[in-house]
């Protein structure tokens, strides 16, 4: 698959409090997440995104809560992916099982800049900047994570199982 | 070559002869725990998947203890949902109104969680259950309406890190200390995916209300589970309280672990986390001159009547200083209960202090002591991430029960060593 965006640059140990506050959660309507996704790390976020965008993290991204309503938020605001240093070990589950791709790469955090358009080819694992000026290597997805995505999340994936 | 506690129980669920860390596997899950919050999504996630009954009525367990009670129409609206899906699929442990308790402290306390047990729950903290001698880890809520389907669930098996912590206490350290001091020791991704696994002489003799403060802030390192293997204090804690069985798990003396670190309990002190970290532990006696408006004692960390009696301890006769907000919530009826028969209510209350029903309220900023903007407040809760108790300009210090009543009184981050 292929992912093309603006990168949004964020700091280590983005929480999940940050993505979506709690105190927003008395919903879980995609659309009224969408409305706050990075909040309290950025006011102005969603005001300055366009479709296919795609945030970095740095280390440990998505850490603290299990709220599914952080990768939610994330993808009903419209962006394609997220590219962090590291992720949360909740986090990183959750966007598996909920068909959000997520990419691992400690390189391209620093050799890119706030709003430089990226592409994301995840069946080369490649990352390439601008236009060619440079690229950069994502960690393969285990095989079962793979099958996950394929499948359109767990639910679907189980679902089929379970309906025989 | 021998198997760590977590690898043990990880591999009697999956039916397994042999486990290593990295594998992935699908394991039997004994309990699979919703709350408020992310139930509704894991419910609806089980409706779109075809779902008609759960696996089991017995060890699906929902706890309405978020936004209850009740904090607006949307929140009412979610607990409407969860209410009527667990009246339809005749939820045994499903609880709400007045039996709810915050259900980290619940669970234990009502026999739920065992030791041996797999606990998977659509909550971060559900990593709390380990201080038994349980795998016990947060999922989304995608995985708790998986679990909810088929009772079974995949898991990559961790790593496990071993803390070896000997020495006697410091006067007023308590387990929420020495998971402070070790998580500023190792920052907050310094357990990544991986299994904390608690020994040593300190931990032998520590109690299970210090236990489960400590495992409960396994996440707050990045672990997957926290975990202690079980001894004579978890017999004593469990025996009464099982229906059902249970297994005790060891670790193997040739186990192995990815790192193993020593800590000398006997030179910390009570800690503080300042802003917005939990890693940034430092000892209360370094804190400085931090004025502050509310000070909250409860949640899933520090909300058990163990807590509440050290609390007392140090409100007795004293008031709470006139500019702070002292809030305090025990975590469950039973302890909501005990707590009045031994007149702490009445110490609370001369202190001048809020006393909550049990609720996770202000502890993720949802109702009943938000902060507002500059507002400052100590909590024994377990995060203090930017804007966690309200307002993103807010400020969140975390410290055991001692430390927080002893700077409500004083009105600035204070150890109880300074009023004496
Ligand atoms: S008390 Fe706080 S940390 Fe514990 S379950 Fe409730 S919101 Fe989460």
């Amino acid at each position: 698959m292929i992912f093309q965006g603006r990168v949004w640059k964020f700091g280590d140990n983005i929480d999940t409090d940050a993505i979506i506050p709690a105190r927003y959660l008395t919903t879980s309507d995609p659309q009224q997440l969408a409305l706050h996704c990075m909040e309290d790390a950025d006011p102005r976020f969603v005001g300055k995104i366009k479709p296919g965008d795609i945030i970095l993290g740095g280390e440990n991204f998505g850490c603290g809560s299990s709220r599914e309503h952080a990768p939610i938020a994330i993808k009903a605001a419209g962006l394609s992916c997220v590219i962090a240093k590291s992720f949360a070990r909740i986090f990183y589950r959750n966007s598996f099982n909920m068909g959000l791709p997520i990419f691992e790469s400690k390189e391209l955090w620093p050799a890119v800049n706030d709003g430089e358009e990226i592409t994301v080819d995840s069946t080369t694992g490649t990352i390439i900047v601008s236009g060619g000026r440079k690229s950069f290597r994502i960690n393969s997805i285990p095989p079962f994570m793979e099958q996950l995505i394929a499948a359109g999340g767990l639910i679907k994936h189980i679902a089929k199982k379970y309906n025989g | 070559m021998g198997n760590t506690i977590t690898e043990k129980i990880l591999m009697a669920h999956a039916n397994l002869k042999k486990i290593e860390p990295g594998q992935l596997i699908n394991a039997k899950v004994d309990i699979a725990l919703g709350n408020d919050v992310t139930a509704p999504i894991a419910i609806s996630e089980f409706q779109k998947a075809g779902g008609k009954n759960v696996f089991d009525k017995d060890k699906v367990v929902l706890v309405l203890d978020h936004f209850t009670p009740n904090k607006d129409i949307n929140s009412a609206e979610q607990c409407k949902l969860v209410r009527k899906f667990a009246l339809e699929q005749q939820i045994t442990h499903f609880y709400e109104g007045g039996n709810v308790g915050i259900e980290h402290a619940l669970l234990p306390e009502a026999g739920i969680s065992l030791p041996g047990d797999l606990i998977i729950g659509a909550d971060s903290h559900t990593c709390t259950y380990g201080a038994l001698g349980a795998f016990a880890t947060g999922v989304g809520s995608t995985d708790l309406a998986a679990a909810m389907l088929t009772g079974e669930l995949w898991f990559k098996v961790p790593q496990s890190m071993k803390f070896v912590i000997s020495g006697s206490l410091q006067p007023w350290v308590s387990g929420k200390d020495l998971i402070l001091y070790i998580i500023g020791r190792i920052g907050v991704d310094g357990a990544l995916y991986k299994a904390m696994e608690f020994t040593g002489d300190t931990v032998d003799k520590l109690t299970m209300a210090d236990r489960l403060s400590m495992a409960n802030m396994a996440i707050e390192a990045g672990a997957k589970n926290g975990i202690f293997v079980p001894d004579a204090v978890t017999r004593e804690y469990v025996e009464k309280k099982a229906k059902r069985k249970y297994t005790f798990y060891l670790s193997d003396t040739d186990a192995v672990y990815s790192d193993i670190m020593e800590i000398d309990a006997g030179k910390i002190e009570p800690q503080v986390a300042f802003p917005h970290l939990p890693s940034n532990s430092r000892n209360v006696s370094a804190a400085g001159n931090i004025k502050i408006d509310q000070s909250l004692i409860g949640s899933c960390t520090n909300g058990r009547i163990e807590d509440l009696r050290i609390a007392a301890r140090i409100l007795q006769n004293k008031k709470a200083a006139p500019w702070v907000r002292l809030i305090v919530v025990p975590a469950t009826p039973a302890i909501y209960g005990q707590a009045m028969e031994e007149g702490l209510l009445k110490t609370f209350l001369d202190a001048g202090a809020v006393i909550s029903p049990p609720s996770c309220g202000a502890c993720l900023g949802g109702h009943m002591g938000i902060l507002a903007d500059g507002e400052r407040a100590i909590a024994t809760t377990n995060r203090n991430f930017v804007g966690r108790m309200g307002h993103p300009g807010s400020e969140v210090y975390l410290a055991n029960p001692a430390v927080c009543a002893a700077s409500a009184v004083l009105g600035r981050l204070a150890g109880p060593a300074e009023l004496a």
